[in-house]
């Protein structure tokens, strides 16, 4: 399956802001659970099938998404963004919650894309710490990154290892390297590190 | 064998328990753990993977990494661009100037560095040279591997022409760090240039020479056709790249899916394999040999005069944002990542390497196959461990 930007747009932009219509918070639960709403377009059903879960948003509403999932020091702008190849050396760049990256994961898995690299990014001065997903596809000229951040306190996000099984490798590399903790991870053991390693050396605050 | 191409080809699911039923009756109900390396023969450099074995067969290899973790990411953070160039060329030492090709790729795409047209074709011929190099030694360690001494001796003696040339150019036989932001060390003169058209014609009658010696030898096809198949579709979800995804039958090179430096300029093929078994890696690698010589041919044959450096300011500061470059290492995808916040380092460096993605899937590509054969295919996954531990 052969996808396009604007098509990779409109699903992203679909996970991260769904159906301006609905209130924030109702809309917000479906992908509290780590699903995706496939009828976004349509503000009727996923308001129902919300309010029966009786769910709660975890996160901030998403409506105003697009001011918190970029955090506070960048100015505003839209979470989906695309880039001239030749300036950035990607074309797409998704900044998503942090509990909507296996969403975001399947999304990449069914447009047929492969994956490149997962790493992190510890901004201190934001108290922030970023996650970095890589994407290539094998048959497009369609680099993509997906991007979250979370409080530098509490760094901890789902895995992506069912739905990309070359996760595990990198998401327990960037637990070795920034703390990070991927929730549901088979095995976060030090791997580059030495075993009985309890530190992580790419934090901005890490002392030898 | 055709129990055994069936238990490697079927998907995670199924791959455990890894006996029929027939097989557990017969087979003794108990397993051992081999543990093999971090020093062994078989294994390239510091790798040990931990092999759970029922017999000959291999239940689970949980490959061991980080013998010879240097942690170069954070090298890249703590000294300035120029700095880190060095160290671009230590990660895969069997193909540094892709290698420094990325990182220097990355900082000229952030600072909006010129360079200079006879600079890009001088990296494409090294590249090129370089690759033809890597794959030499992949091929007599594979035949190590498999237990044939003698083409080793006979892919370093072309090897050592390569090397020979590109140590003329800048002083060093692996760690070349020959490019620079904006340029090179230094210009190519006419030796390298009629030593390299030498090279080329030497080559071609050597490639079949070795297709005589050695790929049409039924020992060879034995030990690799058939063995160690790889999908495409668990080279996507791994994110396997190089000659594993091509010998799955995919068009994947980064050199066309992702065009940098000259290469949308030169007419050459991306050789694949629909097979997806160490044989298919093999010819995908073999096929290559050619190709590179074929772009060095063209590269050559309109290598421009002018400068072989562009102007870069004193002090290099990348404006901030992140930025990518990717190229097409020997062994695959070699991605750099840079993070900058505006200052004259690194905010952070991402080095993505294709022997971390490749032996990924090993554990699962591995699972019910013969530990002879498991080596077999290890080898024809051309890892270099200080390339997966950074």
């Amino acid at each position: 399956m052969k996808p396009t930007l604007e098509q990779l747009t409109a699903e992203f932009t679909a996970l991260i802001e769904p159906a301006p219509a609905v209130p924030a918070p109702v809309a917000g639960a479906a992908f509290a659970r780590g699903e995706l709403v496939e009828s976004v377009a349509d503000p009727g059903p996923p308001s129902v099938a919300s309010a029966k879960d009786g769910l709660a948003s975890a996160r901030p509403a998403p409506s105003t998404a697009a001011a918190t999932a970029a955090g506070p020091a960048a100015a505003p702008k839209s979470p989906v963004q695309t880039w001239a190849f030749a300036l950035k050396g990607f074309v797409f760049d998704a900044s998503v919650a942090s509990d909507q990256v296996v969403a975001a994961a399947g999304i990449m898995d069914r447009n047929g894309f492969a994956l490149d690299a997962i790493t992190g990014v510890d901004w201190i001065a934001q108290n922030e710490m970023e996650v970095v997903y890589d994407f290539f596809h094998p048959e497009e000229n369609l680099r993509a990154v997906v991007r979250t951040r979370m409080p530098r306190a509490t760094p901890e996000l789902p895995t992506i290892s069912p739905v990309f099984p070359g996760a595990n490798w990198h998401e327990r590399e960037t637990h070795d390297f920034f703390g990070i903790r991927f929730l549901g991870h088979p095995n976060l053991a030090p791997f580059l590190l030495p075993e009985d390693a309890d530190f992580h050396p790419l934090r901005k605050d890490y002392q030898p | 064998m055709n129990t055994l191409k069936e238990r490697s080809s079927a998907g995670p699911a199924a791959a455990l328990p890894v006996l029929s039923a027939d097989e557990a009756r017969l087979a003794p109900q108990e397993t051992f753990v081999l543990n093999l390396g971090p020093q062994h023969p078989a294994a390239h450099g510091v790798l040990r993977v931990l092999m759970t074995m029922d017999g000959e067969w291999i239940t689970r290899a949980e490959p061991v990494i980080g013998y010879i973790h240097r942690m170069h990411e954070k090298m890249g953070e703590n000294r300035t661009w120029a700095k880190f160039l060095p160290n671009t060329s230590r990660i895969d030492y069997l193909s540094a100037m892709h290698y420094t090709h990325a990182f220097v790729g990355a900082v000229e795409r952030a600072a909006k560095i010129e360079v200079p047209p006879r600079t890009e074709y001088i990296r494409v011929i090294t590249s090129e040279l370089n690759r033809i190099a890597s794959h030499l030694v992949w091929w007599g360690a594979l035949l190590i591997d498999l237990g044939g001494f003698t083409p080793i001796l006979y892919a370093f003696e072309d090897r050592e022409k390569v090397l020979d040339l590109l140590e003329g150019l800048c002083g060093a036989r692996l760690t070349y760090c020959y490019y620079r932001f904006g340029g090179l060390c230094n210009d190519v003169d006419d030796e390298f240039l009629n030593g390299t058209r030498a090279f080329v014609n030497h080559m071609r009658p050597r490639l079949k020479m070795y297709r005589g010696l050695v790929t049409d030898n039924i020992i060879l096809r034995k030990r690799l056709e058939g063995i160690g198949p790889i999908s495409a579709e668990m080279c996507r979800k791994y994110g396997a790249t190089g000659p594993i995804i091509r010998g799955a039958g995919v068009r994947y090179d980064v050199r066309r899916a992702e065009p940098y430096s000259l290469y949308p300029q030169f007419d050459f093929e991306i050789p694949t394999r629909p097979e997806g078994d160490s044989m298919a890696r093999y010819h995908v690698r073999m096929a290559e040999i050619e190709q590179s010589l074929r772009i060095i041919e063209q590269a050559l044959a309109s290598l421009p005069a002018g400068p072989f450096q562009g102007k870069v300011p004193r002090v290099l500061r990348l404006p901030p944002g992140d930025y990518c470059y990717a190229v097409e290492a020997a062994r695959g995808r070699f991605m750099v990542r840079a993070v900058s916040d505006g200052k004259d380092a690194a905010y952070r460096l991402k080095l993505r390497t294709p022997s971390f993605s490749n032996l990924s899937l090993f554990e699962e590509a591995s699972r019910g196959m013969l530990l002879p054969d498991a080596l077999a295919m290890m080898g024809s996954l051309d890892l270099v461990i200080p390339d997966i531990d950074r």
